[in-house]
């Protein structure tokens, strides 16, 4: 086992199957990824624009970040796929335990009382 | 533990997660990547408690240009997209085209960082240094880490690149690339924070 | 001899110890200089003691007694406590999942020297014009550059150097415990010392990360000038305590929770009893760990937050009873009706029940916010934490040393001796502490170097430094036992308490792969279900082949030197008269950390086999497991 772990390999073990499993996929990636641009346009056309209130940008913004959160992390890093349940938790408690924190540190500072 | 995967009949589909040291690679650095979810966010919420406060020095609605910031997440998002494409090369076993792919990763991730820097160097000239205000200070922390995040992954992926320049796709080789391009991934889901959080709602709110 | 056959004992003794990855060896460096820096801060807490047991006292200046709370507080939680529970934690969780070693060998020993040399930077600051003295919590701005003096810089930077350390270390636990388990080793199979390391290594990632934020602002600060902690240009000072405690009060989990576990592994071997209630303890952990991230702004009550925050952090405080309720019950349940032997381990179990419930009373007498105004910053929460971290991590510290110390080396600790000490620490532990409760609420305050003459405090006092000193005496006993066992006491074998968990399937010494063949496990306490339904040996779960182990590297020494080095250089960045450019020494340092981490990059290693002829000649050497 040791000796074949620097060794290259001739082909892959991909079946025809596999692969054309495999290129879907990177064309589902490709579209998530223009995807991806599309709504970072309308971000900064939002904010750049000056035609829509702050009120409504502001959080407009953050849920077009939440969007690409969930295609970085789901699509990109492959959260999605199976044998991904642990990453997924550790992530998502992750996400959980950050808000908080936000929260306190940007509210809960003494300036104004809650 | 028992190998069980077969080896026989080429590079498996997954090849970063073929071995127990792959399977450990991985699964280690998913839960690096939730800590440094909580280091960035403390620095994000000591930003945000922090936005206003500004001093003398200028306000963020002042310098922030929204050109600029949009040609680097650009650059940033698309070198996010190389790297994907990186690893369906690896894991079709197509050695030469992972490699083009990661270098212009690599590439990608210099412009940007090349960017950051004489965008910092204009910020200075416009008067908001590092000393100015807290405002200025907790703007270039987050940013600054972000920055260095970016050079880090930059050393690191041409490292590995120089280092498997001829050796092909092994198993040894597979854990490492995957989990440099989940890193890069990781730089690219702060920075999509980091133009909302800053510079977009530093102009727009 | 046989075993000289394998790779590790070709090298020479310290080139070993300083390049060792076995996670056993690991476990005895961390024992060793968490022992160290435990007698230490111990020591401190001596002298400290002494000075306030007379009133207007002048053994100590006020300026070193701020030095002495700082070091202690500091010593003990990070280098410390920390580290001895790693000890624990390094050894006994491979063994208890059946597994041959941790996921990253290499880690765990970065894990080991980055901590090391962390602590040793922390404690250099004595040499160099004296330690940080603003508290172990270090609130700005009195740590702040305006305020603090070079003692603050070592703690920034040596607790960034030992908190990746533990990091990495925490990262390592887990993914262990995740992916290396045995065959039929499922997690709810699991000894529940394993799911609270599991649990508190979780706590580690999302607590230490924080931590290195807030010092790497506080670096910022001091080194600089950064301005997030000047409100003269619109910075905030609260925001270092929200980062403080937001990393502050998780890591008290993180040091509680082993305890919580060692005393789960204690209670059911010396009851003869399965643990009872096995699931409710294991959510009650998670409930516990997930709780432990919302409730740190009990610490700033008084700070004017503002009273529905108050509120809101008052009731989730309240609300942590509920889960180590649970487990107080729980093991009270095992004990009951158990055929109980109380040899010391035991005793310090048992013990730690209604100590810990004490604890836990004052601490939820201090989450009612409006009363807490009035205990904030007394020797009464001076006595509730020390509850918390005396009468539960150090007693679960002190049974689980002596319930593992046959394991680890090979005797056991004289009883006698063991019991005599026990009930000496448990008396002077009392004595010091119980009385600070009611100081604290005839109002004498923390951190206060001296008090006045006939305020009520002068009796109290001297019975608070007499128990100290009977503590004192409790530790020394408990040196002279480790000699004294050395020394006396006979060889046992694999299995001297009867165990029920895996740790105890395996011969001692420990071979360096832990198990020849991985075990298959069959239910929880799997080596107890073997004794009651098969032979009492564990089934193997494979044939006896070549075992793989991983290469000794120098690389996370000279990692973490590069780090110290570093670290040191950023420290005379504020020093007045540096005899070199600080920043030569922050890029040598920087050169050899990262040119350390590039070369075990680029160097491929793939360990090496310890042949099975080998393997089968040592097992023999080492009798059959029994």
């Amino acid at each position: 086992m040791g000796e074949n772990l620097s060794q290259p390999f001739e082909k892959s073990s991909m079946t025809p199957e596999e692969i054309r499993k495999i290129n879907r996929e990177q064309r589902i990636q490709t579209i998530a990824f223009g995807f991806m641009i599309a709504i970072t346009l309308l971000a900064f056309i939002a904010v750049g624009a000056d035609v829509v209130p702050g009120s409504f940008a502001i959080p407009f913004i953050l849920g077009l970040a939440g969007i690409q959160l969930f295609l970085q992390l789901y699509y990109f890093m492959h959260l999605k796929d199976k044998d991904h349940g642990w990453p997924n938790t550790f992530i998502v408690s992750g996400i959980v335990l950050v808000i908080p924190t936000i929260v306190a540190l940007m509210l809960l500072i003494g300036v104004t009382k809650y | 533990m028992a190998e069980t995967t077969d080896l026989s009949k080429g590079l498996p589909s997954h090849p970063e997660k073929a071995t127990l040291e792959g399977k450990n690679k991985f699964l280690g650095f998913w839960v690096f990547l939730a800590g440094e979810t909580t280091m960035f966010a403390t620095f994000f919420g000591t930003y945000l408690g922090l936005r206003n406060g500004t001093g003398s020095g200028p306000e963020a609605a002042d310098i922030f240009s929204l050109p600029l910031v949009f040609i680097m997440t650009m650059i940033l998002l698309t070198s996010s997209l190389t790297s994907v494409f990186a690893m369906f090369a690896m894991k079709k076993n197509q050695f030469k085209k992972m490699k083009i792919w990661m270098w212009v990763t690599v590439a990608l991730g210099t412009a940007f960082l090349g960017f950051e820097i004489y965008e910092f160097v204009e910020y200075v000239h416009y008067g908001l240094g590092f000393t100015t205000s807290a405002f200025a200070s907790s703007f270039y922390a987050l940013v600054g880490l972000h920055g260095a995040h970016v050079l880090f992954g930059l050393c690191w992926i041409s490292l590995l690149l120089i280092r498997y320049n001829k050796s092909g796709i092994t198993l040894t080789n597979a854990p490492k690339f995957y989990v440099a391009s989940l890193y890069w991934h990781f730089i690219d889901v702060v920075w999509i924070f980091i133009f909302t959080v800053v510079y977009l709602m530093g102009i727009g709110g | 001899m046989v075993r000289e056959a394998t790779n590790t004992l070709q090298k020479s003794v310290l080139w070993d110890w300083l390049t060792t990855v076995d996670h056993k060896k690991l476990a005895v460096l961390y024992l060793i200089s968490g022992t160290l820096f435990f007698l230490k801060a111990g020591l401190m807490a001596v002298f400290m003691r002494i000075q306030l047991m007379f009133p207007m006292n002048d053994f100590l200046s006020g300026q070193t007694f701020n030095e002495f709370i700082t070091m202690h507080g500091t010593i003990m939680l990070f280098l410390a406590a920390t580290p001895l529970l790693f000890a624990f934690m390094n050894y006994i969780v491979p063994l208890q999942i059946g597994a041959r070693d941790v996921a990253f060998p290499f880690v765990n020993a970065l894990g080991f020297w980055l901590f090391f040399f962390g602590g040793l930077l922390v404690s250099l600051s004595w040499f160099f014009g004296g330690a940080p003295d603003a508290g172990w919590t270090s609130y700005v701005p009195l740590a702040s550059r305006d305020y603090g003096g070079l003692g603050i810089d070592f703690y920034v930077l040596g607790l960034q150097v030992s908190g990746i350390g533990t990091l990495v270390s925490g990262i390592n636990f887990i993914v262990t415990i995740i992916n290396m388990r045995a065959p039929g080793m499922t997690m709810m199979r699991m000894p529940l010392f394993c799911w609270t390391t599991l649990v508190t290594s979780i706590l580690i990632v999302f607590a230490f990360t924080p931590l290195a934020a807030g010092l790497a602002l506080l670096m910022l600060d001091r080194m600089f000038d950064g301005m997030f902690f000047i409100p003269g240009e619109g910075g905030n000072v609260v925001i270092w305590q929200h980062i403080f405690w937001i990393f502050g009060h998780p890591e008290v989990y993180i040091l509680v929770l082993p305890a919580f576990g060692m005393i789960s592994e204690i209670i059911p071997t010396f009851s003869k009893k399965r643990l009872f209630g096995y699931t409710a303890m294991v959510f009650a952990t998670l409930i516990i760990g997930f709780l432990g991230f919302m409730v740190w702004m009990h610490h700033m009550f008084t700070v004017g937050i503002g009273p529905i925050a108050n509120s809101v952090f008052a009731i989730a405080t309240m609300i942590i009873g509920i889960p180590t309720g649970i487990k107080i019950f729980n093991w009270l349940f095992t004990m009951w009706g158990g055929k109980l032997t109380f040899n010391t381990a035991m005793l310090c179990a048992s013990s730690f029940v209604p100590t810990f419930v004490l604890g836990g009373v004052t601490g939820v007498m201090l989450a009612m916010a409006p009363v807490d105004h009035l205990y904030h910053d007394t020797y009464f929460v001076v006595a509730h934490f020390h509850y918390i971290i005396l009468g539960g991590i150090v007693l679960g510290l002190i049974g689980a040393t002596f319930y593992w110390y046959p394991k680890m080396f090979g005797h056991k600790l004289n009883e006698t001796l063991g019991k005599i000490m026990f009930w000496m620490f448990y008396v002077g532990f009392h004595l010091t502490f119980f009385v600070q409760h009611i100081l604290g609420l005839i109002g004498m305050p923390r951190r206060v170097y001296t008090y006045l003459e006939d305020q009520g405090m002068d009796t109290m006092n001297m019975i608070s430094t007499i128990g100290a000193f009977v503590m004192s005496a409790a530790i020394i006993l408990l040196v002279i036992n480790i000699v004294y066992s050395a020394m006396k006491s006979p060889r046992e074998g694999g299995d001297p308490w009867d165990g029920r968990t895996l740790e105890w399937a395996t011969p001692t010494p420990v071979p360096e792969y832990n198990f020849a063949q991985t075990p298959q496990v069959r239910s929880l306490d799997p080596l107890f279900y073997e004794k009651i339904h098969g032979d009492g040996t564990m089934k193997p779960a494979e044939p006896i082949g070549d075992i793989h182990m991983p290469n000794g590297s120098i690389y996370p020494f000279t990692i973490s030197l590069g780090l110290f080095i570093a670290g040191f250089g950023f420290i005379m960045l504020n020093m007045e008269n540096a005899i070199i450019s600080p920043w030569i020494v922050i890029a040598v340092g920087g050169i050899i950390t990262f040119g350390s981490m590039a070369l075990h990059s680029v160097k491929e290693d793939h360990g090496y086999h310890i042949s099975k002829e080998t393997v089968e000649q040592m097992e023999k050497e080492v009798g059959t497991n029994g």
